[in-house]
């Protein structure tokens, strides 16, 4: 992974929680989320650190560390942040590019209005969020 | 330093287009100018060691506006580098980059130059365009005619940020028809309560677009663009009703935004980053992928920092980077050449007075809001140090003994406030202090929240 890619758009077509939308709905999705990169190693959010952000990783491979252990890896297409967001507390976990990671941003404070404004995203991503928690259940049980 | 234009200036020698900057300077401030203090009040002179070289925008102005004219940013930075007297050779532009051994090798149209750490300041002006069909034909902010060969035009800007309501603001009183379009709404500074969005000077397009005065503001994507003999055909699809609109206008402008002349640095294994491909960097403007490339200037955006609460640096302008250029300067000389940095002593005594002076004036917290911070140490042997103004993304990552970066923030309800990074034992902890009023945070309220922070730390 060297580049940034041509079309942003294009690259959000292919991941699973932008499958329900329109080009033209792509491309104000596009233009309203920020490219960042991160290298390998690089702490994307820190635990107990205010101000954090909405991530959906584009390339690249994110462990998820909580109390110093790696609990979980991210790949493409999908995302972190939301928790801390949604719930307005800093986040419980650091989550740190494992490979060169390249993620869409959506700072915070714009995360309502975005799941307002794109309906399906949020359907999508809920139905991410009913998976996770079943396989938290699942584990515990 | 090499140079591909012919004088000082940058980008200033052609834009912006209607001629003045937005950034301001205030030549009568709360501060003295030339001081450190007043620099928050200036964004757009360099910084100097030499006194009578600080300041120097308020020299050059006319007084007619607290923007400077673009002609006046040229001045500023040509008696700059004279009175610096920077060794500039102009007309050499650089042409490829290879290395040699431990050294970089930069080709140019002068023949061969060979450093060890080469830094890239090439500005971020270079005419970049979105895929689009048709969008060859348009021109693009770069080339706009003069103002008054618009007059009785219908004209379509592509592009909602700064440069096209620039230009729309330029052409009010010449075109018959403004149209701005891209695909997410334009955001304004005033509702961001940041320099992101477009600025109050050029709010008047959305005012006429809101009063239906001739000017339309429209979120829609650009599907394609035809020639229709010496006019245009735009075709454009809102994402929300899903229903397409074509105008035909006589004059397509793309304000789509600039990119940075890297040339084959990707081929060197220069990670980029977004869609006007910046080179990606670490928190000290290294490139993420390439050790030993540097970046200065504009290109500093791509070195985002924490961006907490979604606020970006300041770094695409003057008032940011100058900042990051002082720091850059001591790293590199510290990283490639040994040379250790001046670690002053703060007495305990006076560390809760100067933390609290440093959120109230420093300029370099200010201007570059949970970016840079003043960091201090603990230091076994000689007690509290000063290490500087740093980023702060490489105090709360970098780990180190154990210390305090002190910085400015602003949340999302735009209230600014000074932050504590503590660091003990590698551990950072963030304490929040509260806002003031009047942004003066020397009171008894902030002395005690400071005390509370950093004993048994520094004190």
């Amino acid at each position: 992974m060297r580049s940034a890619p041509d079309d942003v758009t294009e690259t959000l077509a292919s991941l699973a929680i932008f499958a329900d939308l329109s080009r033209p709905e792509l491309e104000r999705v596009a233009h309203t989320l920020e490219e960042r990169y991160f290298a390998q190693d690089e702490r994307v959010l820190r635990e107990g650190l205010s101000g954090s952000a909405f991530y959906i990783i584009l390339e690249g491979e994110a462990a998820v560390i909580a109390g110093g252990q790696r609990v979980n890896t991210l790949g493409r297409g999908e995302f972190f942040g939301e928790i801390s967001v949604l719930l307005g507390e800093t986040p419980v976990a650091d989550i740190v590019a494992t490979r060169p990671l390249r993620c869409l941003v959506l700072p915070g404070k714009l995360l309502q209005e975005f799941l307002q404004t794109n309906p399906r995203v949020c359907y999508r991503i809920l139905v991410a969020e009913a998976r996770k928690l079943a396989n938290v259940t699942r584990r515990s049980a | 330093m090499i140079s591909a234009d012919e004088g000082a200036g940058g980008m200033f020698r052609r834009w912006p287009f209607f001629q003045r900057l937005l950034s301001w300077t205030k030549p009568y401030a709360p501060f003295e100018r030339g001081s450190r203090e007043y620099e928050r009040y200036d964004w757009n002179s360099l910084l100097a060691e030499d006194q009578k070289d600080r300041a120097l925008m308020t020299t050059i102005m006319d007084g007619t506006s607290y923007y400077p004219s673009r002609p006046e940013m040229e001045r500023n930075l040509a008696t700059f580098a004279e009175h610096a007297g920077l060794a500039v050779r102009y007309g050499c532009r650089w042409t490829a980059t290879r290395r040699d051994g431990e050294r970089w090798v930069l080709e140019t149209t002068d023949g061969e130059y060979r450093c060890q750490v080469p830094i890239f300041a090439v500005g971020v002006a270079e005419p970049w365009r979105p895929q689009m069909p048709g969008i060859e034909d348009v021109p693009h902010y770069a080339n706009t005619r003069p103002a008054e060969s618009y007059a009785g035009k219908r004209v379509f800007i592509i592009g909602k940020e700064n440069s096209g309501f620039e230009l729309a603001t330029g052409f009010l009183q010449w075109a018959k028809l403004i149209v701005l379009a891209s695909p997410s709404p334009a955001k304004l500074s005033i509702n961001t309560r940041t320099l992101v969005g477009v600025r109050a000077r050029y709010v008047q397009p959305y005012e006429d677009h809101v009063l239906a005065g001739g000017v339309i503001v429209l979120d829609a994507s650009i599907e394609h663009i035809d020639r229709a003999g010496a006019a245009f055909r735009v075709h454009t699809r809102k994402a929300d009703a899903q229903s397409d609109l074509v105008f035909e206008v006589d004059d397509v402008i793309a304000a789509t935004g600039f990119t940075s002349p890297i040339r084959d640095l990707p081929k060197l294994g220069v990670a980029t980053v977004g869609r006007n491909k910046l080179p990606a960097q670490t928190p000290f403007w290294e490139s993420a992928t390439v050790p030993g490339v540097y970046f200065g200037g504009t290109i500093h955006q791509a070195s985002p920092g924490l961006r907490k609460h979604g606020i970006p640096s300041n770094s695409g302008g003057v008032n940011g980077h100058r900042y990051n250029g002082r720091i850059l300067a001591r790293n590199i000389a510290a990283k490639h050449f040994g040379v250790k940095p001046e670690r002053p002593v703060v007495p305990r005594a006076e560390v809760v007075s100067y933390v609290l002076a440093e959120v109230t004036n420093a300029p370099e917290l200010w201007h570059q809001k949970a970016y840079l911070a003043r960091v201090l140490l603990r230091d076994e042997k000689r007690g509290v140090v000063d290490d500087g103004i740093l980023p702060l993304q490489s105090f709360v990552d970098g780990g180190g003994p154990d210390a305090v970066a002190v910085s400015l923030e602003e949340d999302a309800a735009g209230d600014i406030y000074p932050v504590l990074y503590t660091r003990r034992a590698g551990l950072i902890a963030e304490e929040t202090l509260p806002p003031h009023p009047l942004h003066d945070f020397r009171t008894r309220e902030h002395e005690r929240a400071v005390v509370a922070a950093l004993e048994g730390l520094l004190l």
